[in-house]
Formats: C-alpha cells, structure tokens, sequence
C-alpha cells in the first residue's frame, strides 16, 4: 500500500537552526525507509513565495505567482513511501521532525489499473 | 412480521457481529464479508427450518459465509473483474482451516471494534461503525436512535467503510505500545452509546435500552480479552448506572432524585457486580477517570440511609486531579453542601460562575437554586431556578425545574 504524507506547517514559524535540524533528521529517516525498501520518493519543497499556479482558460494559460490557495500552513514537503497499512505510516509520519511543528496529512495514492500489454 | 422472520431477525441479533468480524479477517474486505454473511444467514434461514440448527451455529455461518465469497470471487474472475491477488485469496480460503474457536471469533471482534473506533476515522462515524458491524443493529435502527435521517446514517457508515478499505486501516489488534490510546478511544466510544442509551432525552425508548446493553456487552467484551482497570471501571460505572434505569422516573417520565427512588427497585445485581469490579480495579492502582466515577456511583449505591460525603468528597477530589472539569468541581460542591452545610455548597458554585465556566449549563443555577432555597433565600432561589428552566432542553427536567418553582412560589 502506497501512501503521500504531505507535510504542512508555518514557514514563518522555522528558525534557520530548525530547519537545518529537520532536514539532517529527515535525511537520516529517508535512509532508514530506503534500506527497508519502503520510500519511494521524497523532497523538501522550496518556499510557497515560489509557487507558480497555472490554469487553462478557453486554452490559453493563466500563470499566476502564488500557491493554489494562501493558508496559514503551507505544504513544504512530502514522501511516498509502500508500506503495509495505515498504521505503519502514522508510524512512520510520528516521527518526522516537522509533526512537532505542523501537520502531517497522509493520503492513500489511488492505484491505477494494471496497464494490459498486448 | 411473520415467525420465520422474527427468528431470522433474533439469530440475525446474536451472531452476526460474530460471524461479520472473523469474515472480515479472512477476506480482508467489508462489503464482501456483508454479502457473504447476508447469504449464509440466508442458506441459515432456509436450512435450519426443516433440520436442527448445528452445534456451533457460528462457526456453521462462518464457514458457510466462506463458501459463499469462494463463489463470488470465482464469479467475478468469470466476468474478468480480476483484481490482483484474488486467486490466491481464493486459495488461501480454500485451504482455510475450517474450525474456528470461540478464542479466534472473539479476538476478531476486538480487532473489529479497535478498527471501527481507530482514530482515522471520524468520531460521528465511529459510533454507527461499531453499531452496525459489532452490535448488529441495523442502519435504521441506529438512525432512529440518534433521531437522524436514515439516509444521513447511511451516508456516514458507508464513508466509514470506505475510509477503512482505502486507506487501509488494519484489521488488527494494536501493539501494546499504542495499545493505551487506542484502548481510551474506544472506551469512549462503548461511554457514548451508553449515555446516549441512558439519557433522559427523546427517542424510542426500547432502542435506548438496547443501545445501553450493546455497550454494556462490548465492555465486557473487551474486559475479557484485555483486563485494563479502567475497562473493569467502565464496566462499572455503566452497571451501576443501569442498576437504576427504571427508576430514575416516574411513569409519567418525571425525574426521581436518588434520594427520593425506591431502593428496593434498584438492580442488585449489577449493584455487586459493578461494586466488585470497582474494588478490583482500584486495587490494580492504575485507575483512572471512570474507576473514579464508578467508584462514586458505587458509594451512592451502597449508602443505606447514611451517605459518606467524606468518601465522596474524598473521591471527587482526586478524580479531578486526574481530570480538572468544572462540571466535576460542581458535583463536588454538592457533596460539600452535603457534609457542611448549603453555604459551603454555594460559596463553591459562585466561585465556578465568577471564574465565567459553566454560565451556560443549566445544572449549576439549579443547584444554585436549591442551595438557596434550603438556605431560605427563597427569592434569589426562584430567579437561579428560572436561569435553569431557560437553559434546559429536555421536557422532563423542564418539568421538574417547574415543579420546584411552583413550590417555592406557594411557600
């Protein structure tokens, strides 16, 4: 069972100290899950003041400089991870410094049907 | 409703938790172990009329129910539905070993209340959950019971099990590291079906009994298989609650105040057993919240003419150590006013009101009321009353609220 843990907190709320601390200590669980073969992928996100949104209108582009939506948490990170069931990966999402700090929202991925080969 | 389906209703009522939960282990989907288990109850219903019904009817609808999937897994392979690994579910049911003890059925149905109440799972949804899929009660049923739509209740049992099977909730008994927390959820969730079951509010009154049997039998049940003080306190505190259910009104549905009810009506019964249980959760030393409670309810419970405030007192005090609530500091006034007098009583309630807590329960200006009133304050005991009477919502304590201010006016 595949799972996204989105991570959300308050990007003004991180001192440079944390955020250097959250990162080895994120680094350090992400290789952890590799050797047991459950992290598919994960990354720390550049701040939301760099999110470009896009939508299509009548086909033509609508680009505009911000996040999808202003909250007072933003999303500043995530993993994928396979694991057995949800419990494992609120185990796993336990442990991820910035639970302590903000959310961890984690969403089963939809899997997509098998892809017949002719 | 014809005898036959009164029967079919009545085995429906006793072994369909039962059946559902182990079903559910082994086929690892609820809506495949519903249909399953509504087939077998079927072959049940058509078989057992003409012959007895087996020894082990549990074990008979389980396995039957197994059959049951086999034949759909295997329809659903015809009609190229394959999901993955359905093949080897097929296989593995097959080579199922077809005894199944009352140890596996009732650790299935621990794993099936820990998985109704996980904490993934929205509480408004808990509580129908673990209705429908432990206690058998029907989605009308509990819709009825909680005076909502039929379809609002379907809604959220449906949302439940979706949760369960999408984002895979396992079917599992919790380690014993989680096991604390995920043990205090679904106590309160067995605490709500009882209070809900146990208020004075409207509603079928015949489900409410039944809503405060099931959590009685789920209490029991997990006492069983995890003997945790504060299930034992639970499980008492809910015993000796029930004890006095026919009681606590009067045929009209008036209040009765303990002081005024006929002991002699009280259920001994769960009186000793919910004593029993208290003692022998207190003497664990790990008690918490409910112990407490339970042992309060059972201090009132054994009082015969004299109750032991200091006991009481003594109780409420370390109940609210464990669980600062203004509510219990204002039942702890009360047992004061009891010991030392209405002032001391009331110069505690004030204190609660001037803190700003509590200004919207009705509880605390009717105690105020009666404070007042046994100190002889008799028109500031009318003006708390009629605080009360606005705030109040259910007809008998309005009835009640009325009657005490009646009596105060005539005085």
């Amino acid at each position: 069972m595949q799972y996204m843990l989105l991570i959300y907190s308050d990007e003004q709320r991180w001192t440079e100290e944390e955020r250097l601390a959250c990162m080895e200590k994120s680094m350090g669980i992400s290789d952890e899950l590799t050797a047991q073969g459950k992290l598919i992928a994960a990354s720390p996100l550049h701040s939301v003041s760099t999110a470009t949104s896009l939508r299509m209108i009548n086909n033509k582009r609508q680009v505009t400089d911000r996040p999808f939506a202003e909250t007072t948490e933003q999303l500043g990170g995530y993993y994928i991870i396979d694991v057995e069931h949800l419990d494992e990966a609120l185990d796993i999402a336990s442990r991820l410094p910035p639970a302590n700090k903000g959310t961890v929202e984690i969403r089963p991925l939809f899997p997509l049907p098998a892809r017949r080969s002719s | 409703m014809s005898a036959r389906h009164q029967q079919f209703a009545g085995l429906y009522k006793d072994y369909a938790g039962k059946v559902l939960a182990t079903l559910v282990r082994l086929l690892g989907d609820f809506d495949l172990a519903e249909e399953a288990m509504h087939e077998a109850f079927l072959v049940a219903l058509e078989t057992w009329q003409e012959r007895q019904p087996p020894a082990n009817p549990i074990a008979w609808l389980i396995s039957t129910g197994r059959f049951k999937a086999i034949d759909t897994l295997r329809r659903r392979q015809r009609f190229g539905e394959l999901e993955a690994d359905v093949q080897d579910l097929i296989d593995e049911l097959e080579q199922h070993n077809k005894t199944i003890n009352q140890q596996s059925i009732e650790d299935d149905q621990l794993r099936m209340i820990f998985t109704c109440c996980h904490p993934a799972i929205d509480p408004q949804i808990q509580i129908p959950l673990t209705l429908r899929e432990l206690c058998g009660l029907t989605t009308e049923e509990i819709a009825s019971a909680y005076l909502l739509p039929v379809s609002t209740m379907a809604q959220r049992i449906v949302r439940g099990k979706h949760k369960i099977k999408q984002a895979k909730i396992p079917f599992v008994i919790p380690d014993l590291s989680d096991l604390p927390e995920r043990l205090d959820a679904v106590l309160s969730v067995i605490y709500l079906v009882f209070n809900e079951g146990y208020s004075a509010s409207s509603g079928d009154s015949l489900l409410r009994t039944e809503l405060s049997s099931e959590a009685i039998r789920l209490a029991r049940l997990v006492l069983n298989l995890i003997p945790d003080a504060e299930v034992m306190g639970l499980l008492a505190l809910m015993l000796l609650h029930e004890s006095r259910r026919n009681v606590r009104t009067d045929a009209d549905g008036n209040i009765i105040l303990m002081e005024d009810q006929d002991r002699s009506l009280w259920q001994h019964s769960y009186i000793e057993e919910g004593s029993a249980l208290v003692r022998q959760a207190l003497a664990t030393r790990r008690f918490g919240a409910y112990t407490l409670q339970a042992a309060i309810a059972a201090v009132h419970a054994q009082s015969t003419g004299k109750t032991d405030w200091d006991q009481i007192i003594a109780l409420y005090s370390v109940l609210l150590q464990i669980e600062p609530s203004p509510v219990i500091e204002l039942n702890r006034a009360v047992a004061i006013a009891m010991r030392d007098g209405a002032q001391a009583g009331l110069n505690i309630v004030d204190a609660i009101l001037a803190r700003g807590d509590l200004a919207a329960y009705h509880k605390i200006y009717s105690t105020r009321g009666e404070l007042l009133r046994r100190l002889g304050q008799h028109s500031e005991a009318i003006l708390a009353f009629e605080q009360a009477l606005k705030l109040v919502k259910q007809a008998p304590e309005q009835r009640f609220l009325q009657q005490k201010l009646v009596q105060l006016k005539n005085h």
